[in-house]
């Protein structure tokens, strides 16, 4: 093996290649060469990295610097500095020469634990990493009752949606005798704002196969289906080639590992509509069908994909199995509160100094989050209020920054944590301008099976609009949270019964704004 | 040639989407005909009314001929607040048409989308599979003359 004095970890994922990575590494490469360093220094090409700066951003490893907005101009001088002379570029550091650094908690991670240190394309690192040791574990040394039992112990809910225990919804499937049951993973992710499922799966593919795998043992299920947005191209490359990787291994196919188990992973494409993400809708899809939701019971654990049974789990959630099989439930029990155990992994947008990506424990604050891992508001920027959870999610105001993230301490809020997505905003920003976005949204996204969410979504929009013009009442804005609570008590699906969130929030919190814009 | 877009696929019914995207991808107006609909309804064996309900149902098809490019701003909440509706403007008065819309030489459709997934670069637009974030007015411009040259 070689030994490098440094090592350069280059993120690659939609945002770096946007920047123009592929440029960058093969200039630095030359340029390195040039200098006849490319045996002291090690260039890495992984996802995502712990943080998300601008551009293309680097972490240099055993100095711990990180880069972020790295130019193709910026080669020679980083090569001459950094790595000929040892002196890192300060004006490139993330920190801003040291105002600042986010919390990198590699040690505390769960799902990432890998994301940004491997090279998501290598199978040979991911399992150098500790990788697919749960799965034969999980083949050759438990039994499916094993596995489930030690999900259910460990507590980890659904990262998906609301938050329903995973061991409870395997629990379902797992002892009804089928010819064939499948496992479906949801990584649909549809919710504006919501980028973390792309994150976990470009920074570490071959961890969401291998607890969908391990998913896919305790239930008995032998085929599974990873359905993703069509829009993922860079997921849709790295899943494929961790699947291709895995049947050449063995690690999937027939009688793997020798224990008469067969399992084999596919990737189905979608075409863009938002209530796909809903998880009958993302069966009809599955089957070649308009995605409209159907009714609950029975459900997909029960009759699912084709009738067989199905289990429905979000990429987050299948993320964290590895984990709790490898190092079992105890350990993944030290993240988190009794009720929510284990990690959250969040993506934080907007007026922050530090937009980015982090994975924390579960039931830490919204304030820590934005103070320790995105560096607080932007400069000369007032924190107004956050939109927690996508389209579907609520708007906090400052007195709520210091509620506890959880699906318990959120209660009424619960369905919100799973997108992960928390956009921050500034005191100029107007909330009946957001919350018409919002609803906007929502109008568009009504699939129209059911006349309460079909009809809702559209007198929503309409009334937003007019208050939105200055033309709307009072009576208006009332009339917005009755239409919202029908439709929550009415609706079919899910989604028409989400608005509620956004208008009853936006409204309450913000009444003042409200009265400020209807006329007398 | 639908002919031999289907006969990649199984048969099956749950393969229409991928083949509906293939056809779609493979027209140099992306678009879906009704030929391609008849031709894939006699290939899996299901009414054609299933592929129009189909078709209609996700936003990423389209039954109209559209331009060699396909621009795709996203509109949700995210973009919105970062500035989408000016960039929107922008690229209305560049191309001189209206959301929808194909310009007269056929270069360019224009379209709102919801989320793309890539809102820490907001406002994005994709312009057939390439992403373009942290747009401006000024960047726009020299994107839309980068594509159009080719
Ligand atoms: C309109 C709508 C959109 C949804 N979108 C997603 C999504 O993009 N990803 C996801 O994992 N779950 C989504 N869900 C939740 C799923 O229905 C389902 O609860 C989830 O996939 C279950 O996985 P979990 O138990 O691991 O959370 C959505 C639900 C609704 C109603
Ligand atoms: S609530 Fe909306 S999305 Fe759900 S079934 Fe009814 S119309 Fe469709
Ligand atoms: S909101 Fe525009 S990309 Fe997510």
């Amino acid at each position: 093996m070689k030994f490098f004095r440094s090592h350069v970890l280059v993120g690659i994922n939609e945002t770096s290649i946007m920047a123009g990575v592929q440029d960058f590494i093969k200039a630095l490469r030359l340029e390195l060469a040039k200098h006849n360093l490319q045996e002291e220094i090690n260039i890495l090409e992984t996802g995502p990295l712990g943080f998300f700066g601008r551009g293309i951003c680097l972490s240099v490893y055993p100095e711990n610097v990180n880069y972020q907005d790295v130019k193709l101009e910026d080669v020679t001088e980083l090569v001459s500095e950094h790595f000929l002379k040892g002196r890192p570029l300060k004006r490139l550091m993330l920190d801003d020469g040291g105002k600042f650094s986010p919390k990198l908690n590699y040690s505390d991670r769960i799902v990432l634990r890998n994301s940004g240190i491997i090279d998501p394309e290598n199978i040979d690192e991911y399992i150098g990493a500790g990788g697919y040791e749960a799965w034969e574990k999980a083949l050759t040394q438990m039994q499916p009752a094993d596995i489930l039992a030690e999900v259910k112990i460990s507590g980890l809910r659904g990262r998906g949606g609301a938050g329903f225990p995973a061991g409870v919804k395997w629990g379902f499937t797992a002892p009804i005798d089928a010819p064939q049951k499948y496992v479906v993973v949801n990584a649909d992710e549809g919710e504006p704002g919501t980028f973390k499922d792309r994150l976990i799966m470009e920074g570490d593919p071959h961890q969401l196969l291998e607890g969908t795998m391990i998913c896919a043992r305790a239930v008995g299920a032998t085929k599974a289906w990873i359905y993703i947005r069509g829009e993922y191209k860079l997921c849709i490359d790295r899943l494929q080639k961790a699947i291709d990787q895995c049947r050449e291994y063995g690690i999937l196919g027939k009688n793997i590992f020798g224990s008469g188990f067969d399992l084999d992973i596919f990737i189905k494409i979608g075409a863009g509509a938002y209530v796909c993400g809903e998880e009958t809708a993302l069966i009809e899809s599955l089957e070649g069908n308009r995605g409209n939701p159907r009714w609950k019971p029975p459900f997909p654990g029960v009759e699912g994909l084709w009738q067989c049974p199905t289990v429905v789990n979000n990429v987050e959630t299948l993320a964290n199995v590895p984990f709790i099989i490898q190092k079992g439930a105890e350990e993944f029990m030290k993240h988190g509160t009794p009720e929510c155990t284990g990690t959250k992994v969040y993506t934080i947008l907007g007026d922050v100094a530090y937009p980015g990506l982090c994975e924390v424990d579960m039931g830490t604050t919204l304030r820590t989050i934005i103070n320790d891992y995105a560096g607080g508001m932007k400069k000369g920027f007032r924190f107004k209020a956050a939109l927690v959870g996508g389209a579907a999610g609520v708007i906090l105001p400052d007195k709520l920054l210091d509620v506890k993230m959880d699906f318990s301490s959120l209660n009424q809020y619960a369905a919100v944590l799973g997108s992960g997505a928390i956009l921050v905003m500034n005191e100029h920003q107007s909330i009946v301008d957001i919350l018409w976005s919002i609803l906007r949204f929502f109008r568009h996204e009504s699939c129209g099976k059911c006349a309460p969410c079909r009809n809702g979504t559209q007198q929503l929009y309409r009334l937003i609009s007019k208050i939105k013009k200055g033309k709307g009442t009072m009576e208006d804005v009332d009339l917005m949270l009755t239409i919202a609570e029908t439709m929550q008590q009415t609706s079919f699906c899910a989604l028409g019964q989400s608005p509620i969130m956004g208008v009853r929030s936006a409204i309450e919190n913000f009444k003042d704004e409200f009265i400020a814009i209807t006329k007398k | 040639m639908y002919r031999e877009i289907c006969s990649k696929y199984a048969p099956d019914k749950d393969n229409l989407i991928c083949i509906l995207h293939e056809i779609q991808n493979s027209h140099p107006q992306h678009y879906i005909s009704e030929e391609a609909v008849q031709t894939v309804a006699e290939y899996l064996g299901v009414p054609a009314n299933h592929i129009y309900g189909v078709l209609t149902f996700y936003t990423m098809y389209s039954t109209k001929p559209r331009g060699q490019n396909i621009i795709r701003l996203c509109e949700s909440p995210p973009c919105y607040i970062k500035g989408s509706e000016n960039i929107l403007h922008k690229l209305m008065t560049l191309l001189d048409i209206e959301v929808g819309e194909t310009t007269k030489d056929g270069c360019f459709t224009l379209e709102l989308c919801a989320c793309l997934g890539v809102c820490g670069n907001a406002p994005v637009m994709m312009i057939n599979n390439d992403v373009y974030g942290d747009l401006t007015e000024e960047k726009v411009e020299e994107i839309i003359e980068k594509v159009r040259r080719g």
